[in-house]
């Protein structure tokens, strides 16, 4: 009953200043709304990012030739071919952290079928390399063992190629194309990977048996790159270190040398653009927060401004029998809801925002509940603080005095 | 009713002391209509503040309404008094803006938590009706006129059926027949019972009044009855009418 009455006369109260409510209210929607939308872009591209990650092969290991050092001259990684098909070998066999190995050579080359010809990067690898690196088949199949053995010319091309090489929807498997002048019979299509994080385009490749490669395009030792594959996500440092015993080994290493091959896993990358997008989902959530305190300090000002210019009214309910709590609640009860029903409203408008940035940015998008209900309980709390200190003023008022102020 | 001894009230201004009331002590009947006066300055107003309650710093002396210590009470209580004991009417009218009469009205009832919404408005309306502004009662105060908002604020002061109405000046802002229309509700419900304290410095309202206490530098210094008393429903029929005939021509 008495709190219904309370409730009552807030709202009448309420009610009747209407413009000045929405003003107050305004702070507030704004700092929930960017909070909501905030947390939202920076979730979204948190999730964009995991997901390009995961499309090259989460748990995959790639070990690079290391950095040539002639004379105190230190090249970049790669400068210097140390790694060999033994090594990848050696992998397999001792490295029982890792389930999948393949050598990888590439050549860039110019490919050619029929009156149509596109420059491509032609990968020379084992059969595990597809799932290394979580390519699938669409249509076709990848190369045998025996393909393997006999440095058969065959191939599996990516989606990109085939469109440049055979038109947007033909079916290339079958057909022959020629590279560096050799002919290939295509064996399969791969399945659209779309650009990796790094905005590379993962269907322009031809992928071709290891030894067809090797022997019948470079006639090298050396290789460009060995991917594995580690047992679990979680496996993948012990992987990497056992790898790297490993080779030391392998490369006749003395342990004041340095490594001659540089290892990296996605898991590493993935790592620092995580980071990376947390520590932007928190800056923009500090921004965010901030407009949320300047919204709370705005219903400060406004519940201050309001004590002052209703003092007189104060004053009339304490002399028809207003105790001082009752205005006291008045005043708290006026700015909850104040800051409630902006927080309500600053959760549309936020949801809002974020769904239009993400239909017309083109910005991945995901609203959490948690992010709703956090800047909810911060608006609410916001409410209840700044309202106090004004609320407290004006129940603590003479009643004669409040009367008399002009 | 009310038992006022020795009431003293010093306020500070700066480093001077301002003696308000010096030592005043004073009985007022049940069923009394008493009319204060005295010039500025005398204590009259600070007096009423004090026996209205709505004042919370401390006076000296002691002061009794309807047998109730009221200077042992706290501000609670004190809210409690004025919500349940006493009707308050001022000079300023002070009904709350932009709120219609029937709401102004209903005021004191939704601190009151006895009163349930439907006999709020039952009791408000009929108070509203006891004035003559019962098709009023949708009206906001700025539709009113200044006697009609007076009568609103009278209403007010009625709802929780007080046992004394105290009165600041009611007439001060009001033309001579609102004034003398207050004066007739004012002496309907004292012939009804209802302790009426009023503080006027109009020699003719104060007529119309039974007891006349007149304040000068913080004490009383007469207390009188009326004779020759005036009555609201007579005097109104004596002024002059305007009649818009004679102003035209």
């Amino acid at each position: 009953m008495r709190i219904l009455n309370l409730l009552k006369i807030a709202y009448r109260s309420l009610s009747k200043n209407k413009l000045r409510v929405l003003l107050t209210m305004l702070g507030i929607i704004i700092g929930v709304a960017s909070v909501i939308a905030m947390l939202a872009i920076g979730q979204g591209s948190k999730q964009n990012i995991q997901a390009s990650m995961a499309s090259l092969g989460i748990n995959s290991v790639m070990i690079f030739p290391g950095s040539v050092n002639s004379g105190g001259v230190r090249m970049g990684a790669g400068s210097y071919s140390t790694l060999t098909q033994k090594d990848a070998e050696v992998i397999v066999a001792k490295c029982e952290y890792v389930t999948d190995v393949s050598p990888v050579v590439t050549k860039s080359s110019q490919v050619i079928a029929g009156d149509q010809n596109w420059h491509t990067n032609v990968v020379g690898a084992l059969n595990p390399y597809f799932s290394i690196r979580d390519l699938t088949i669409a249509i076709g199949n990848t190369f045998s063992t025996t393909d393997e053995h006999t440095a058969a010319k065959v191939c599996v091309i990516g989606q990109t190629v085939s469109t440049n090489l055979f038109g947007a929807d033909a079916n290339p498997v079958g057909k022959l194309i020629r590279i560096n002048s050799i002919p290939f019979k295509v064996v399969g299509l791969l399945v659209v990977k779309g650009q990796n994080t790094f905005g590379q385009d993962q269907d322009d490749i031809v992928v071709a048996p290891f030894s067809t490669v090797m022997k019948r395009m470079l006639s090298t030792m050396y290789l460009n790159a060995i991917l594995a594959s580690a047992t679990s996500e979680k496996d993948i440092a012990k992987a990497e270190d056992q790898i790297s015993v490993l080779l030391r080994i392998q490369h006749k290493l003395n342990p004041v040398d340095q490594d001659d091959f540089t290892i990296r896993s996605q898991a590493d990358i993935a790592n620092t653009f995580e980071s990376i997008s947390n520590v932007m989902t928190i800056l923009l959530a500090c921004i965010a927060g901030i407009s949320l305190l300047v919204g709370g300090i705005g219903i400060m000002n406004i519940m201050l401004v309001s004590v002052t210019e209703r003092t007189r009214e104060i004053g009339i309910r304490m002399a028809v029998g207003a105790k001082s709590r009752d205005v006291l609640f008045q005043f708290i009860i006026e700015s909850i809801f104040i800051s409630i029903l902006g927080g309500i409203i600053g959760i549309i408008l936020g949801i809002v925002i974020s769904l239009f940035v993400g239909r017309f940015g083109g910005w991945p998008i995901v609203i959490t509940p948690s992010s709703i209900l956090l800047s909810f309980a911060f608006s609410s709390a916001v409410g209840i603080f700044f309202g106090w200190y004004p609320a407290r003023k004006a129940a603590n008022l003479n009643p004669i005095d409040a009367l008399r102020y002009e | 009713m009310i038992v006022v001894k020795n009431m003293a009230k010093t306020y500070k201004l700066g480093d001077m002391e301002v003696h308000a009331l010096r030592d005043v002590s004073l009985t007022i009947e049940k069923g009394s209509f008493v009319a204060i006066m005295g010039p500025s300055g005398s204590g009259k107003s600070t007096f009423m503040n004090i026996i209205g309650c709505l004042d919370y710093h401390p006076a000296k002396g002691e002061y009794y309404l309807d047998g109730v210590d009221v200077f042992k009470l706290n501000k609670d209580q004190l809210a409690e008094l004025r919500n349940k004991k006493i009707g308050f009417i001022f000079q300023s009218f002070n009904i709350l803006a932009r709120t219609s009469a029937i709401e102004n009205v209903e005021l004191p009832m939704l601190y009151n938590s006895g009163v349930d919404s439907k006999t709020r408005h039952e009791r408000a309306l009929a108070a509203l009706k006891s004035v003559g502004l019962a098709e009023r009662a949708d009206h906001m105060p700025n539709q009113l006129s200044g006697g009609q908002q007076q009568r609103v604020a009278i209403a007010r002061s009625l709802v929780n059926n007080p046992l004394v109405i105290m009165a600041d000046e009611p007439t001060g802002n009001l033309d001579t027949r609102s004034s003398y229309e207050i004066m007739e509700i004012f002496q309907d419900l004292n012939d009804k019972g209802i302790t009426i304290v009023m503080v006027t410095h109009e020699t003719d309202i104060a007529q119309f009044a039974r007891t006349n206490i007149l304040f000068r530098d913080g004490n009383i210094v007469s207390n009188v009855e009326v004779k020759e008393r005036k009555f609201a429903k007579e005097e109104i029929l004596k002024l002059p009418v305007l009649d818009e005939k004679e102003i035209l021509t």
